[in-house]
């Protein structure tokens, strides 16, 4: 069923108890041309693609707890491309291009709000990092601009630019193309778009081994509902792709951390866009619902809990009532984690593997949901072609034996 | 917040007196070995993580307190420490760790 304002109205009519579902929730068939392992907005974004983009609709998705419930369902919804790197410009400014447009294409809407992101200065070395990467960034024809400190309040009216604060703000870069999504309708979205087209979406069914056949390619996977099997598997599992990499023999340049995320309670709308500050280590947006949204650093430790420590969020809020003491008084609804897959210079995997057939898009760390649809694009192209696109090539796992990083890790000096 | 049980002040500190220093029993080759090893065996030294998901070996540096390195059993599922134990000693066994676990 499409989406429309007549479907709307016609609905309304009847209570809106009668719209159909959304996707099936289907049991797996014996095989599959692909196998996607993980049910985020990556996976489910790259079922999409191969289904629409190379005609590949024989695809399952397999999911381990529900659609969209894991990092998809738990970040702070952030999109922005103003990135320094030329490599690390290409692929974020690709899911920037695919945002724009994403909820007419999957006749779903994925409320993207182009609200801008806004990166505060408060030292010199901020005010000196941030122009090159104005100066980066327009040279890769992604947009950024700087504002002097009255610029910065003029969008941004609740600042404070006084210049004798601890932490003053001396500036801003940018980005208006940047903003957020709900992150919710993304997966669903995806997943919707996707099962109209063939796909079957597999949730409760964890992967439990990978078998490969006496050549070393894969055949299928292994799961809680049985052997599935597949000419290619793509793996798309975020914290836990070190866990499904073991399966298959490989060990993974990954650490997995957790990541927490908080919302107060909702207020009228005040902060216009998302604004990030590098050097007291906080950023904030404000939901459609009222809620300031929130997001703190990772824990120092590994984790697969799905959930943090206090004093981090407490060192977060410290943070945000630094730069806007107008939320002193505010109280937190709801805080929860989710657990990252980081890589050691801080950029994604997206390519192939050693092994034949098995493909991996990972080490997306703490800014994967900007990269949903691009990331998705990217992974169904590998798959399909079985040769990486030439925006994803850069960032494929030779990198950590050749030497040729893509330090974001140095250029950002800050979660993302 | 952890409470985290510094084998050498022997007493459980908060986790803010702690830092994590990574997956533990890792050894740095020496110079001789170094010169002697392939782009693949450093790559696997400096960045390949086993990433346990479970009971995973780790080192904490009690950098706010005595400020000594040493070890530690913990399960990356639970968060739930299992054994703190000083640099030198080898890498536990799984069967030593279910003991430790069970409380023997």
């Amino acid at each position: 069923m499409k989406f429309s304002a007549r479907s709307l109205f016609a609905n309304a009519l009847s209570g809106h108890e009668n719209w159909p579902e959304q996707f099936p929730d289907k049991e797996p068939k014996k095989e599959y041309d692909v196998v996607i392992v993980g049910g985020g907005g990556h996976g489910l974004g790259a079922a999409y693609y191969l289904a629409k983009k190379y005609g590949i609709t024989n695809v399952a998705v397999l999911e381990k707890g529900w659609i969209g419930g894991g990092n998809t369902g738990r970040n702070t919804t952030i999109i922005r491309s103003n990135y320094l790197f030329d490599e690390s410009a290409g692929i974020y400014d690709h899911a920037v291009d695919l945002w724009d447009g994403l909820s007419q294409e999957l006749n779903y809407n994925v409320m993207f709000s182009k609200r801008g992101v806004l990166m505060l200065a408060h030292n010199v070395h901020d005010v000196q990092s941030f122009q090159r990467h104005v100066h980066a960034n327009r040279l890769n024809g992604v947009d950024n601009k700087w504002l002097s400190p009255e610029e910065c309040q003029e969008f941004v009216p609740i600042l404070d630019i006084s210049q004798n604060r601890r932490y003053p703000v001396m500036g801003g870069a940018l980005q208006m193309r940047a903003g957020t999504a709900r992150h919710d309708s993304v997966a669903w979205g995806y997943a919707r778009a996707a099962s109209q087209l063939g796909v079957d979406i597999i949730q409760n069914c964890m992967v439990t081994g990978i078998r490969r056949g006496p050549d070393g390619a894969i055949e299928g996977v292994e799961t809680v509902k049985g052997y599935i099997g597949a000419k290619k598997v793509g793996v798309s599992a975020a914290g836990n792709t070190s866990v499904v990499m073991d399966m298959a023999g490989l060990r993974f340049p990954l650490e997995s951390y957790p990541l927490q995320a908080l919302v107060s309670e909702p207020i009228k709308p005040v902060v216009p866009c998302v604004i990030m500050s590098n050097a007291v280590h906080a950023y904030i947006s404000q939901s459609d619902k009222g809620e300031l949204v929130i997001g703190a650093g990772t824990d120092q430790y590994t984790s697969y809990s799905q959930r943090g420590a206090l004093h981090i969020v407490e060192h977060t809020l410290m943070s945000i009532c630094e730069i806007f003491p107008i939320f002193r008084r505010m109280r937190m609804l709801r805080n929860w984690g989710g657990v990252v897959d980081v890589t050691p210079d801080r950029s994604p995997i997206v390519g192939k593997t050693p092994i034949e057939g098995l493909f991996v898009n990972c080490g997306w760390g703490t800014g994967g949901f900007k990269a949903t649809p691009g990331a998705a694009d990217l992974f169904a192209y590998t798959i399909a072609k079985d040769e990486p696109h030439k925006i994803n090539a850069p960032f494929n796992l030779d990198r950590f034996v050749g030497g040729r990083l893509i330090d974001e890790a140095a250029a950002a000096a800050v979660a993302h | 917040m952890f409470l985290i049980h510094c084998p050498y002040c022997d007493e459980k500190r908060p986790e803010t007196e702690f830092a994590h220093a990574g997956e533990a029993h890792i050894v740095r080759p020496n110079a001789a070995e170094q010169s002697e090893m392939t782009d693949a065996q450093w790559s696997e030294f400096m960045f390949i993580r086993d990433n346990k998901r479970g009971d995973s070996c780790e080192r904490w540096w009690h950098v706010n307190g005595c400020n000594m390195f040493f070890n530690a059993v913990r399960n990356t599922v639970t968060d739930k420490f299992v054994k703190t134990y000083k640099m030198g000693a080898k890498r536990p066994s799984n069967a030593q760790i279910q003991k430790w676990k069970e409380g023997v």
